[in-house]
C-alpha cells in the first residue's frame, strides 16, 4: 500500500513537471484535449485515484487529468490524501520513545508540508509492538506521539494543529508475528483530520 | 481455607433479587428462590486425611417435557464442574455412576450403591416445571449416615426475555454447598468481563483496517458470553464496580481514550472523565465509590483518582515517567501501579492518597498488578519472562517470597483475582497465538480455556 501511494505521489509529480517544462519551453498556450479511455480489461473496475500512468514524452505534452498538483492535494478528500501516505510515518526502537535521525528526517519533512498546508491539522497515532504489556503500551503509545508531536512544535508548527492519541499494541499495521513486522508496529502514525 | 463468612448465600440472594425487576436491555437472570426445608447441617467428612468424595449424577426431571429434561441433565453436570472448581471435594468423574439409576425422588436414594462406589456425599436434585418456570429441589446426603447435610428447594418464574436459565441453578448450589460445607466463597455465580475482536466489525474514519474490541461478559465457568457495547471502535480494559451492575471500561468512541461507565442492567452510559485530557484503565475502589485511573490531563500520563460520578479529582502522581495501570488493596487504603522512573517499567505501592511512593518489584519489566482479596495479601502482575513473553506471577507482600503462575507457554497478560481470591483469569496467545481467556489456580494448578471466537483480552472478574 504505502510503495503504490509512493508511486502514485511520484507519477503526479512527474505530470506535473513534464507540464510545466513543456508550457515553459515551447512558450505556447498548453492545449487541452480529452484523455483517451484507459484501455483496461472489462473486468477490472478502475481505481479512481490512480493517476494515469505516465507516458513516454516525446513532442506532445501530456495534460494531466487535474489542473496542477498543489490544487489536487488541496481538493482531494482526506481519505485519498491520507492513503497517499504524505506525512511520513515515524519508528521506534523496542520499548523505547527516542527519535532516531531517519525519524528526526520523516518529522523534518513532515513539517515541511505542514507549513506548506498551514490549514492542515492532524492526529499523531503512537503505536507499539506485541512484545510489551497492553496497559504499558498504552501510555507507551502516547509517549511515543508526544515525541514527534514535540520536535514538529521546535519546528514551527503550531501545537493546537498536532493531536495526539495512543493505540497501544490494539491496532497493529503488521499482525505477524516477526521482527520486520514489530519494527513496523512501533510507530508514530500520521492523519490529516482537516485541511 | 476456611475462614469467617463474608456474605451470607440469603444475602447473595437479596442482592440479585433486588436486581432482577426492571431489566430492559440486557437479560438479567432471575435467581432461583430459595425456600427453607428442614434440614440438620453438618459438615460430610472423608477418609483421614483425605477430602471427601462427592458424587453428583443428573438430576431427575420430574415432568418430561424435553427443556426439563434438557435442564436437569445440564444441572447435574454444571454442579459437579462448579463443586470441582474449588478443588475442595475429590469428585468422583460422572461416567463412573452412569450406570447407577437415578433417584426416584430426592428421599429415594440407593445408598448401598453410592457407597460401593465410594462417595462420601452425594448430591441427588430434581427438576419440575411449574407454570412457566421451574422448580428444583436437592439434597446433599452423607452417604455413610444417610442424612442430608443440605436441604433446598428453588424456585425461578420465566419472564418475558429471561428464560429459566438451569445453569444459574446449579451455580446457586453449589456456593451455597461451599458456604455450608467450607464456610467458602464460591465464584458459580460470578461473571468475568473482558473486550473481544471475534465480530470483525471495521472500526470507520480510517483508511487501514482495523477491528473494533468491544465489552463482552460471560459466566465464570466461559458460558454465557454476550456483548454489552456497540461502539464500533475500542472499547477496551473492562473494570466490573463491586455490586456488579456496572462496568467502567476505557472507549475510544469519540476518537481518544476516555473512561465510559455501563449500567449494563438498565442501559444506561455514563462518562464520569468528560474528555478531559484522554484517560484510561479505570480501576473502582473496593467500596464502589470511587475510580483509579490513568490519564494526561496534565501533560503527562499520571495516576488519578475520581468519585464515581466524576467528582472530586485528585492527582496521586507527580513525575515525568509514565504512570499506569492502578489497582486497589482490598482495604482501599493504597493503591498499587507500574512506573517506568526507574527505567522499564515496575510495580510501586502508595497510599491512596499518593503518599508514600515506593518500588515493590525489581525485575526485566512488570505491568497489570491486580491486588488479591483477603485473606490472601498478594499481588499478580505479568511479568517479562523471555524477550517477547511474559508470565503470570504473585508477589507475597508479607514476605516478598514471588511464585510463578504460568511458564512461558505463550505469552501471559492482564491477570485478575476471583473474589475470593483463589483463582486467577487472565489472557494467553498459548495454543496458537491469538490471545484467549483462562482461568487458573493461584497454585498455577486447574487451567482452563475460557473463550475459542476471535481474539479477547484483558479479563477482570466481578465481585
Amino acid at each position: 500500500m504505502q510503495t503504490r501511494s509512493a508511486t502514485g505521489v511520484a507519477a503526479v509529480f512527474i505530470l506535473t513537471m513534464a507540464l510545466a517544462m513543456g508550457a515553459c519551453g515551447k512558450k505556447t498556450s498548453p492545449v487541452v484535449r480529452p484523455m483517451p479511455e484507459p484501455s483496461l480489461p472489462a473486468a477490472t473496475p478502475a481505481p479512481a485515484p490512480t493517476p494515469t500512468p505516465p507516458q513516454p514524452v516525446t513532442e506532445q505534452p501530456i495534460v494531466p487529468p487535474e489542473p496542477v498538483a498543489e490544487a489536487s492535494i488541496d481538493s482531494k478528500p482526506l481519505d485519498e490524501l491520507n492513503r497517499e501516505g504524505l506525512l511520513k510515518p515515524v519508528f521506534f526502537e523496542l520499548d523505547a520513545s527516542d527519535l532516531s535521525s531517519d525519524a528526526q528526517q520523516a518529522l523534518n519533512q513532515n513539517a515541511a508540508l505542514l507549513k506548506e498546508h498551514s490549514t492542515w491539522a492532524i492526529t499523531i497515532e503512537g503505536h507499539c509492538d506485541e512484545r510489551g504489556t497492553a496497559e504499558y503500551n498504552l501510555a507507551l503509545g502516547e509517549r511515543r506521539a508526544v515525541a514527534a508531536r514535540t520536535y514538529l512544535v521546535s519546528l514551527g508548527i503550531a501545537a493546537d494543529r498536532l493531536h495526539t492519541v495512543s493505540y497501544g499494541k490494539e491496532f497493529p499495521f503488521d499482525p505477524a508475528h516477526t521482527e520486520s513486522a514489530w519494527a513496523k508496529n512501533r510507530r508514530a502514525h500520521f492523519v490529516i483530520t482537516a485541511k | 481455607m476456611a475462614r469467617p463468612t463474608l456474605i451470607v448465600p440469603a444475602l447473595l440472594l437479596a442482592g440479585w433479587a433486588t436486581i432482577a425487576p426492571g431489566v430492559p436491555q440486557q437479560q438479567q437472570q432471575q435467581p432461583p428462590a430459595p425456600q427453607q426445608v428442614p434440614e440438620v447441617s453438618f459438615t460430610i467428612r472423608g477418609g483421614p486425611g483425605t477430602a471427601p468424595h462427592f458424587a453428583v449424577p443428573d438430576f431427575l426431571a420430574l415432568t418430561s417435557d424435553a427443556e426439563t429434561v434438557a435442564a436437569a441433565k445440564t444441572m447435574g453436570q454444571v454442579l459437579w464442574d462448579d463443586l470441582q472448581f474449588e478443588r475442595e471435594f475429590d469428585m468422583i468423574p460422572r461416567d463412573v455412576y452412569a450406570s447407577i439409576p437415578v433417584a426416584r425422588s430426592v428421599t429415594d436414594v440407593p445408598f448401598d450403591r453410592w457407597r460401593e462406589l465410594g462417595a462420601d456425599g452425594v448430591v441427588i436434585g430434581t427438576v419440575q416445571r411449574v407454570g412457566t418456570g421451574m422448580r428444583v429441589e436437592m439434597r446433599l446426603y452423607d452417604v455413610q449416615s444417610r442424612r442430608a447435610a443440605l436441604s433446598k428447594q428453588y424456585d425461578q418464574g420465566a419472564s418475558p426475555g429471561a428464560p429459566v436459565n438451569p445453569r444459574l441453578f446449579a451455580h446457586t448450589i453449589a456456593d451455597e454447598i461451599f458456604q455450608q460445607q467450607r464456610n467458602l466463597r464460591g465464584v458459580a455465580r460470578t461473571k468475568i468481563a473482558f473486550d473481544s475482536n471475534r465480530d470483525a466489525e471495521r472500526v470507520g474514519g480510517t483508511i487501514e483496517q482495523r477491528q473494533a474490541k468491544e465489552i463482552y461478559i460471560c459466566d465464570y465457568d466461559g458460558a454465557n458470553q454476550r456483548r454489552i457495547t456497540v461502539s464500533r471502535t475500542l472499547s477496551i480494559t473492562p473494570d466490573w464496580s463491586p455490586d456488579g451492575r456496572a462496568i467502567a471500561y476505557t472507549s475510544y468512541a469519540r476518537g481518544f481514550p476516555d473512561i465510559f461507565i455501563s449500567f449494563i442492567y438498565q442501559g444506561i452510559l455514563q462518562r464520569p472523565t468528560q474528555g478531559k485530557g484522554q484517560s484510561f484503565l479505570p480501576a473502582y475502589s473496593p467500596d464502589g465509590k470511587q475510580i483509579a485511573f490513568t490519564s494526561n490531563r496534565d501533560g503527562n500520563d499520571e495516576i488519578y483518582v475520581m468519585n464515581a460520578d466524576g467528582s472530586n479529582v485528585r492527582r496521586l502522581t507527580h513525575n515525568p515517567a509514565i504512570d499506569v495501570s492502578p489497582t486497589w488493596s482490598p482495604t482501599g487504603l493504597q493503591i498499587a501501579f507500574v512506573s517506568d522512573r526507574s527505567g522499564a517499567p515496575q510495580i510501586f505501592t502508595m497510599s491512596a492518597d499518593g503518599t508514600d511512593q515506593r518500588p515493590l518489584t525489581h525485575e526485566s519489566y512488570c505491568d497489570r498488578p491486580t491486588w488479591s482479596p483477603a485473606p490472601y495479601n498478594e499481588i499478580a502482575y505479568a511479568s517479562r519472562t523471555s524477550p517477547g513473553g511474559f508470565d503470570i506471577k504473585i508477589v507475597n507482600l508479607d514476605n516478598m517470597q514471588i511464585s510463578q503462575v504460568t511458564f512461558g507457554q505463550g505469552s501471559n497478560e492482564s491477570p485478575a483475582y476471583a473474589p475470593n481470591g483463589r483463582h486467577l483469569v487472565f489472557m494467553s496467545t498459548r495454543g496458537g497465538g491469538r490471545q484467549q481467556l483462562y482461568s487458573v489456580g493461584r497454585d498455577g494448578r486447574d487451567l482452563r480455556q475460557l473463550t475459542k471466537v476471535g481474539a479477547n483480552f484483558m479479563p477482570n472478574w466481578s465481585q
